[in-house]
Formats: C-alpha cells, sequence, structure tokens
C-alpha cells in the first residue's frame, strides 16, 4: 500500500487569458523508501502538483477542481486547514529550488530549525536546540553547535540547501517534495546535495518526489520516473526503461534533444513548435503538434496513461495500438 | 499572455507597413488593467470632470469672483434675494441687493408686526416702497450663497479650482521633470556625480520648507508664480530619490547593457531605454504629488500665504470658510466638499494607476 | 600571424570597502586574475566554470562593459583599453553580446522593430522601406516571422525572444560574438533550436564567438576549444573533446564527473568525484593553487607555488604540477 497516492488531481487556474488546465488529471503514488522522479519542462505543472498536494496554491487565481490525495487515510485536498497544517513539516517536508528565499533572513538557523518541533512536538528549547545541532550534524554541516547561531546570509548556497535540508527532515517525516532543489546550485554542489538526501533517505527510509527538468538528474538519482507534458503525465515507468525504451515521442524527443549525447558538427535534434497554450482545452494528445508521428485521430481522441509493460505507461495512443514501436531513431526533424 | 508559434519563413517579402499586426504595449496593458478597476474608472472620469467644469463653469455662473455686494453680506445658498433701489436726486437710482434673512434689519424703527407684514409683503413679490428706498423680490439666486463680501461662492469656487488645479499640476510638472531628470543622470552615471547630486537633494531636504516659503513670500510678495516655484522646489527631491533608485536597478539590466554594447549615446541610453522603464512608477507618484501639492497650497493659504486676493483657491476658501463657521457653515462646506473630493479621486486613482503599471504589487 | 582576439594577463578586480563613515578600501574582489587566452578568427571557444568563478565579469570585460583593471583586450591588434570613449562606442559595433536572461536582455517599452532598428541604424541611418526590409530579413535570418515586428518583447515566448535578442546582436554586422549562458535560462527542448541557430550563423558569417556555459556538455557540443575557469584564473584550455574525455586538471575532472549523465546504465556505472566544500571567496584566494583546499590530490607543494598554465599534451595546457602523477 502507497505511503501517499494522488489520484486524478486537476488544478485550474483562473485567469483574464482564461482557464489554464495547470494540472489536469495526474496520477501518482509514492511509497517508502523509493524516489520518485518529476520531470517536465516549465509550464508543465510538475511544481503546481506538488503544490496542490500540501494545499500552497494560491486560492483565488487557482482551484483544486477534482481529485484525491490520500495520505495515511486522509484526503489532504479535502481535510481541514488545521488537520494539513498538522500533516505538512511535520510528516510530509518539502525543500525548495531557491534556499534563500525560503529561509527568513532576519531569523537565526537556530530559531528557523526550532520551530517546526517547538510547534509539532511541544519539546523544551534546550532540547529542541540539542536535536537542531544534531540535524545539521547530519546533513555534513561541521562545527554545527556554533554555526546553528548563524543568519542564513553567513552560509554560501550550497550550505544554505543543506540547511534547508536539515530542517526539512529535522521532524523525521515520512515524505520529503524536492522541488528542484539542485537547478540554482553549481553542477559540483549539485552532486554534494544529492548524495546528501540519497544518504538521508537510506537512513530514514523517507519517500521522496523529485521534480526537476533535468533528465540527467532523474537518471542518476530516481528509481522510477513520471515524464509531465502540459499538464499531464504522458509517460511512466521504472528510469531505466524510460531511458532504454522511450514509449512517448515527447521522452523520446526530449532525450535526443540533449546535446551530451550528440555527436559533434551534427545539428542538434530539436522538437519544432512550442508548448500548447494550457487556457485552450486541448481535446487530445497535447503534444500532438509537435509531434514527428502524429495522425489526425491524435488531435480528437482523448488519450490515457496505459501500461506497456508492467512498470511502463504511456499515453501515446499510436504506441498502444501498436502502430509504432522503437522511438529511439525518429525522423530527423531539424530546424534552426 | 498571448503565445505566438514562430514559423521558418520564406526569403523576405517586401513588408507592407499598413498590415502588420501591432502588438500590446504595457501601456496598452496597464490602460486595459486600469478600465478593469470600476473604482479608479470612476475617478479618472470624476476628476475630468471637475477639471471641465472649474474651467468653463463660471463662464455660466452670471457672476465674476471678483465681483462684491456688500450689502448682500454672507447669504445662504438658494436665499431669495431682493432688490433694493435708492432714488439719489440728480442722478440715476442706486441699486444694491440684499438677502432675505436680513431684510428685517431694514425696518429696525418699525413694530414686529409691521415688520412682519413688509417682509411676507415683499416675499409675495409686491414692490415696496420705504422713504427713498423700494424693495422687491428678485428671481436672482447664488446656488452656493455668497460670502462677507457677497461674491458669488459657486463661481469662487470654481474659480478657486482652477487655481488649486493649477498649482498642483504646474508645481507637479516642475517637480516631475526635474526630479527625472535629475534623479535619472545621477543614478544613470553614478560614482562622484551622483554623490554631488544626491547630497544637494539632501541638503535642500533638510531646509525647513515653511520657513523658506514665509520667507519668500515676505521678500518678494504673495506672488502666484512663487508659489509654483515654491512647492516645485520642494516636491522634486522625492521623485528625484525615487528616479534614481530605480535608475540604478534598471542599469545593470542586460537590456541596458546591450544598447551601451550597440554604442549607443549616454543620451539615447537614458531617454530612450532607462526613463519610459521608470515612467510606471513616476506616474503613480506624480497622482499622488499633485493631491499633496494642492494640500500644500491649502495650507501656505490658510497660513495667508496663498494666493493674493480677490484670487481665490481651495485653500484660501477654507481658510475663509473656517474663519466663519459658526454663521455661515456653507463657505466651508462648499470648498471643503470639492476640494475632499478631488482628493479622493485623485488618490483613488493613484491606487488603481498602481495596480494597472505594477501588476505584482497588486493582490492578484 | 596575430590572434584575431587576444587577453593578455588581463585582470578585473572589484574595490570592496569597509567601513560606513569613513570608507577604507579594504582589498578587491579578484574576479579576473591574469588571464591569458587567444583565439584564432572563426574560433568557437567554451568557457566553463562554476557560478562566482568570474566566468561572467571574463565576458564583461572582454566587452568592455566592465573596465579592466590590469591587462590588455587586443581585438585585431587593438588595444580596447585604451581607447577613448568615443572610439570604442565605434569600435563596440565589432563585438556583441548575447545575455542570459531573454526576460531582462530586451526593452519591455520597445517592439521588435523598434529594438532591431535601432541595432541596424548603428551602422548608418536608413529610409523607412530599406529598414523594414532590413529588420523583416534580420528576423527571418532568426527564425521569426517578419509579420511579428510590431510586437513586444513580453508576447513571445522565452525562445523566441532570444531569438529576438540574437537578431540584435547580429545587425550591427559584429565579427566577435560574448555568448554568455544564452540558453541555461531555456527549456531542453528550446535550449536545443538556440543552439542550432547560434552555430549556424556562426559558420555563415565567420564570427568568432566566446559560449560561456556552466554546462560542460553544451560546451563539448558547440565549442572547438574549452576553457576551464575557477577563481578567476584558467585551470586548463585544449581541445573541446579532449577536454572533456581526458580532463587533465583535478577540477576539470571533478566538474566533467559531476554531471550527470542522462542515461541510467552509464550512470550507474561510472565513478564520481564528489568535491568537499564550496569554492573559496575570490576576496581571499588560497596561498599557492587556487584549487588546493578542495582537491583529492593536493600535496605539499601545491599550497606553496601557484601553479602556471603550462602546455602538458600537444595543445593542451593545465595550471597543475601533478598532471603527470595523477
Amino acid at each position: 500500500m502507497p505511503l501517499l497516492s494522488v489520484e486524478n488531481l486537476k488544478t485550474y487556474f483562473y485567469t483574464r487569458a482564461g482557464t489554464v488546465r495547470a494540472v489536469d488529471g495526474v496520477s501518482f503514488d509514492l511509497e517508502s523508501g523509493k524516489t520518485l522522479g518529476i520531470v517536465g519542462e516549465s509550464g508543465s505543472g510538475k511544481s503546481v502538483t506538488c503544490y496542490s498536494i500540501l494545499g500552497l496554491v494560491p486560492q483565488p487565481p487557482g482551484r483544486i477542481v477534482g481529485g484525491r490525495a490520500l495520505f495515511a487515510g486522509v484526503d489532504l485536498l479535502a481535510c481541514s486547514k488545521e488537520q494539513l497544517r498538522k500533516i505538512r513539516g511535520k510528516r510530509i517536508s518539502m525543500i525548495f529550488q531557491d534556499p534563500m528565499t525560503s529561509l527568513n533572513p532576519y531569523l537565526r538557523i537556530s530559531e528557523q530549525l526550532m520551530e517546526p518541533l517547538l510547534v509539532h512536538e511541544r519539546i523544551s528549547r534546550k532540547h529542541a536546540l540539542n536535536r537542531a545541532v544534531t540535524s545539521l550534524e547530519e546533513v555534513g554541516i561541521q562545527d554545527a553547535g556554533r554555526r546553528v547561531h548563524f543568519y542564513p546570509h553567513e552560509f554560501s548556497g550550497g550550505m544554505r540547501q543543506r540547511v534547508m535540508i536539515a530542517m526539512a527532515l529535522i521532524s523525521r517525516p515520512e515524505i520529503l517534495i524536492a522541488d528542484e532543489p539542485t537547478t540554482a546550485l553549481d553542477v559540483t554542489v549539485q552532486a554534494q546535495i544529492l548524495e546528501l538526501i540519497k544518504q538521508r533517505q537510506r537512513e530514514l527510509g523517507l519517500a521522496v518526489a523529485f521534480i526537476t527538468h533535468d533528465l540527467g538528474v532523474v537518471a542518476s538519482f530516481c528509481a522510477s520516473v513520471k515524464v509531465m507534458y502540459a499538464g499531464r503525465i504522458v509517460e511512466a515507468g521504472l528510469t531505466r526503461e524510460i531511458f532504454a525504451r522511450p514509449c512517448h515521442p515527447y521522452n523520446a524527443a526530449l532525450q535526443q534533444s540533449i546535446p551530451a549525447l550528440h555527436e559533434k558538427g551534427k545539428p542538434l535534434f530539436t522538437i519544432a513548435g512550442l508548448p500548447p497554450d494550457l487556457s485552450k482545452p486541448i481535446p487530445g494528445c497535447p503534444f500532438a503538434p509537435r509531434c514527428a508521428y502524429m495522425l489526425p485521430k491524435c488531435q480528437q481522441t482523448p488519450v490515457r496513461l496505459q501500461g506497456v509493460t508492467a512498470h511502463h505507461e504511456t499515453a501515446c495512443l499510436r504506441f498502444q495500438v501498436g502502430e509504432i514501436g522503437d522511438l529511439r531513431h525518429p525522423l530527423a526533424s531539424v530546424t534552426a | 499572455m498571448s503565445i505566438e508559434t514562430a514559423t521558418v519563413v520564406p526569403d523576405a517579402p517586401v513588408i507592407q507597413e499598413a498590415k502588420l499586426a501591432s502588438g500590446t504595449s504595457l501601456w496598452q496593458d496597464a490602460w486595459y488593467r486600469l478600465q478593469r478597476n470600476r473604482l479608479a474608472l470612476g475617478s479618472l472620469v470624476f476628476f475630468c470632470m471637475m477639471a471641465v467644469v472649474c474651467v468653463l463653469g463660471p463662464l455660466f455662473t452670471g457672476y465674476t469672483y471678483e465681483q462684491t455686494e456688500l450689502s448682500l453680506k454672507a447669504s445662504a445658498p438658494l436665499e431669495p434675494i431682493i432688490e433694493r433701489t435708492e432714488s439719489v436726486k440728480n442722478g440715476a437710482p442706486r441699486r444694491s441687493y440684499l438677502g432675505l434673512s436680513s431684510i428685517e434689519d431694514e425696518f429696525l424703527e418699525k413694530s414686529p408686526e409691521e415688520r412682519q407684514a413688509v417682509v411676507a409683503r415683499i416675499k409675495r413679490g409686491e414692490v415696496v416702497r420705504e422713504d427713498r428706498f423700494s424693495y422687491h423680490l428678485t428671481r436672482l439666486k447664488h446656488r452656493f450663497g455668497t460670502d462677507a463680501l457677497g461674491r458669488d461662492l459657486l463661481t469662487r469656487v470654481l474659480v478657486g479650482g482652477q487655481i488649486s488645479l493649477a498649482v498642483g499640476f504646474a508645481a507637479t510638472l516642475v517637480s516631475v521633470v526635474i526630479g527625472v531628470l535629475w534623479g535619472a543622470v545621477a543614478g544613470f552615471l553614478g560614482g562622484k556625480v551622483d554623490t554631488v547630486m544626491m547630497r544637494l537633494v539632501d541638503i535642500l531636504y533638510a531646509m525647513p520648507f515653511t520657513v523658506i516659503v514665509i520667507l519668500l513670500m515676505v521678500t518678494f510678495g504673495r506672488n502666484f508664480i512663487l508659489l509654483f516655484v515654491a512647492i516645485g522646489a520642494v516636491e522634486w527631491l522625492t521623485m528625484a530619490r525615487i528616479v534614481r533608485g530605480q535608475i540604478i536597478s534598471l542599469k545593470h539590466q542586460e537590456f541596458v547593457e546591450a544598447a551601451v554594447s550597440l554604442g549607443l549615446s549616454e543620451r539615447t541610453i537614458i531617454l530612450r531605454h532607462l526613463i519610459p522603464n521608470v515612467l510606471g512608477p513616476v506616474i503613480i507618484y506624480t497622482t499622488l504629488t499633485v493631491p499633496d501639492v494642492m494640500l500644500l497650497e491649502a495650507v501656505l493659504s490658510f497660513l495667508g500665504l496663498g494666493v493674493p486676493p480677490p484670487m481665490s483657491s481651495w485653500g484660501a476658501l477654507l481658510d475663509d470658510g473656517a474663519r466663519t463657521m459658526e454663521t455661515s457653515l456653507w463657505l466651508l462646506v462648499f470648498p471643503a466638499l470639492f476640494f475632499s473630493s478631488t482628493l479622493f479621486s485623485l488618490n483613488f486613482l493613484g491606487d488603481g494607476l498602481r495596480d494597472a503599471l505594477d501588476p505584482k504589487s497588486s493582490k492578484d | 600571424m596575430n590572434a584575431f582576439l587576444e587577453l593578455r594577463n588581463l585582470k578585473t578586480h572589484f574595490p570592496v570597502f569597509r567601513g560606513t563613515v569613513l570608507r577604507k578600501p579594504a582589498g578587491a574582489v579578484r574576479a579576473v586574475d591574469g588571464i591569458e587566452l587567444a583565439l584564432e578568427k572563426g574560433e568557437i571557444l567554451g568557457l566553463v566554470g562554476e557560478s562566482g568563478c568570474g566566468k561572467s565579469t571574463l565576458g564583461r570585460t572582454v566587452m568592455q562593459l566592465i573596465r579592466n583593471t590590469g591587462g590588455s583586450v587586443l581585438l585585431e591588434g587593438r588595444d580596447l583599453s585604451q581607447l577613448r570613449p568615443r572610439q570604442l562606442r565605434e569600435e563596440r559595433l565589432n563585438f556583441q553580446m548575447i545575455f542570459q536572461d531573454p526576460y531582462a536582455s530586451l526593452n519591455p517599452r520597445l517592439t521588435v522593430f523598434d529594438a532591431l532598428s535601432e541595432a541596424i541604424q548603428t551602422r548608418g541611418r536608413l529610409k523607412r522601406t530599406a529598414l523594414l526590409n532590413a529588420v523583416a530579413e534580420l528576423m527571418s535570418t532568426v527564425g521569426l516571422s517578419p509579420d511579428q515586428m510590431r510586437r513586444y518583447p513580453h508576447e513571445f515566448s522565452g525562445g523566441q525572444r532570444q531569438r529576438i535578442a540574437i537578431a540584435r546582436a547580429l545587425a550591427p554586422r559584429p565579427k566577435l560574438i560574448i555568448a554568455d549562458e544564452p540558453v541555461s535560462a531555456l527549456d531542453v527542448s528550446i535550449q536545443s533550436q538556440i543552439i542550432n541557430l547560434i552555430l549556424r550563423l556562426c559558420r555563415e558569417r565567420q564570427l568568432t564567438m566566446i559560449f560561456i556555459s556552466h554546462d560542460i556538455s553544451v560546451v563539448k557540443y558547440i565549442s572547438n576549444r574549452i576553457a576551464v575557469m575557477y577563481l578567476g584564473r584558467l585551470v586548463e584550455i585544449g581541445p573541446a573533446a579532449e577536454v572533456v574525455e581526458n580532463p587533465l586538471h583535478p577540477y576539470t575532472r571533478a566538474l566533467v564527473s559531476a554531471v550527470p549523465i542522462p542515461d541510467p546504465e552509464r550512470e550507474a556505472r561510472r565513478q564520481r568525484i564528489i568535491l568537499q566544500g564550496d569554492p573559496p571567496s575570490p576576496l581571499n584566494p588560497p596561498q599557492g593553487c587556487v584549487f588546493h583546499p578542495r582537491c583529492p590530490y593536493v600535496k605539499e607543494a601545491c599550497r606553496q607555488a601557484r601553479p602556471a598554465l603550462e602546455e602538458k599534451l600537444p595543445h593542451r595546457r593545465a595550471a597543475c604540477i601533478r598532471v603527470g602523477e595523477i
């Protein structure tokens, strides 16, 4: 039984330009000790999905119009604010892209680390401070006893992200949601942070939802992946299958356009066009207008995820009926 | 925001200018947002109407702002006016006007009963003769009443509005022009120039404004132009600071670096790339400066340092009204009503503009 | 033969002051500290390094948006840092920059036509029709529809804005392009479009380019040579493929190994070097080799003397005394 089970989540934003279907029917499960990658480009709805679960979507203009998110028998989308507050930060924690904006610059790290303990566990300040120091040591900050009293600006970017992780994990949550935690960091620091999250996950048996746009990070870090496009999951499965045998043209094209895998001198593979305008209803496959395999039916027929193998699902109509098979060497559609 | 799909286009065709789709500029966008803000739009309409009424209104009231009628004194709004004709030997009869409420004072030698009978006859419209005087009811009306010198208050409020608005706008204009240029130059050039220019602003800031104005007025006499200069000279300081701050944050933006890379002159960069991008905050601050300046003018008038009589301004009228508010409240109420409703509308408009020009600062 | 662009002992230091009332100079941030570099005409040099290593400052110093505090920038033999402001303004047309953030690099108050015509007319005024056609041609070159020239930047997507910015950089017909992380703000699928565009334009117009990026895989694909920067200095330079596949300097090794490979099989097999700590502050760089506090191969000699950038293999230079041993 999964720890967190999200079913058919729909989050819409009601704006001047119309109803933006930012998340349109997303389902996934999180299991303890496992890492789920949610990968997609900007505007694919990957962050909004997680914000919706934790009740962090600004309302209005946003509204969760459908779906369930079951955690320990409670539907997070329907429960009271009071209930949600008890779960958020205590049993489900989140870390964000920019550690500087999520730390309060006017409070010492010690205060910020102790806060969830004092609120949720009602332990003494002395105990809380001890826990704070321990938590900093656990994320590899040396001299934690002294540095716990620093202000956020006295730490470097990588150190701040470590502090954020310490803060997220101090109340021993069961789920960690990481929203692009390494995007603002340098690659050498990114490697440190990924290693740290991995290590803490092993020690605590956390379920991690890892949101990123970087396929490279997913490949090295996640056991299974959901690929999102235009507010929907278009492909899902175990990481190695997603990479070894892409079953959706979007996933295939995305992997092909990574420069690292290209021979020099040959033009890079590109996906023509732009992501769709989410304020207009999309009856069929959202990727169809940019897809090299598109048939007229793709734009009209509603698509849903369907299993290809036991651990691999795709939302591509043509793949499901077996009209297309190996997507790894598609037609070169090169435009500059 | 609309997203247009880029397509690869065949060889450059001959461009027909008229056929090009034109985009929506940020100004148009802001205008659109402003239109959706009922309160701000209403305020804008109200304010424009107020301006038109103040400019054109005095032509239709039938009185001028300086025409006195001493015998009329402070008549209440819409009080019937009685014409008194005094026949003079060897000359044309002398005409003067009285308010109905003060007509009894004319017949003080009579007994109260007689007095009331006479007043009743006059009210009925009969011509009453008494000695050399004859009295009869006229159709004249002062909608807002008159002041202690018998001047039509409506006309004076409208003319006063002209002055107040003119001071408000002229002084604001002065402050905007000086402030924007000063701030932009200081901010863009930076370094020593910036230090010197901004220290000057600090020094001017530190001067006690009222004292300076009093000194100016005492030295040069009460003067309309001086009022503009005095107020403008204080108001530009804040504007310069705001603009400088904005320019400093803008000048490290990449589009400014791109303009420098193109080898454009500093003049072009300031006028074309920097100033248009600070106009949003400038406009917002301007709409809030106008009421500020008008208030300042009122304060000065209240201290007796405003426009010289018989000119009026809202501030001067308020000063008059406040002195006589126990006996003739209307002299305070009407100018106050006009003044405060205008200030309200400008403030609402300023708020609306801030939301429209800087959507990030507003709630939605 | 003289190089097309040559940087000689280039230094850009920013003075740091202490105290609020009595401001005393307290050292300098050595953002760029003694860079020696030469580019041939038509060459694409990739400049990689982490944030704060001074790569953007180096780019802006070459552009003379920041004036260098030492050394010289020679473009076709002429020292840009010695030019008077007026001469420099004319000279600027020969080198243009493509910026990182396509949202900040376009003036939001100008239409595409305004922005491009301004850039085109730096080479002399044009009549209205000629100007319209020039703008239209430029827009088609970068893959934008000329019908949209009346539109404002906010009406375009990130990738399209970057195309506009590229068009603006090309308008004065420059010879040298400094591209400062031009694709790092864009999505993967858009990135590849822009990279293709930049490469095509470089080829067609024989542009020389310095391509600044933190992404070593993008740089490897684009450039002929790669220069690796750390704390204001070059630590390694050489042909792109060789630097990535067989890095000489320990920092380059760590950098290459830290890049996640989008291939779980290879990712599982390879060995990672995870560096300790963060890069030190350029305000007071460490004694000796700047990399020694984080270097896994550090020995006593590294702490003493600063190694020079020397030729270790044909065409390959590195600033490390232990290249042969590791």
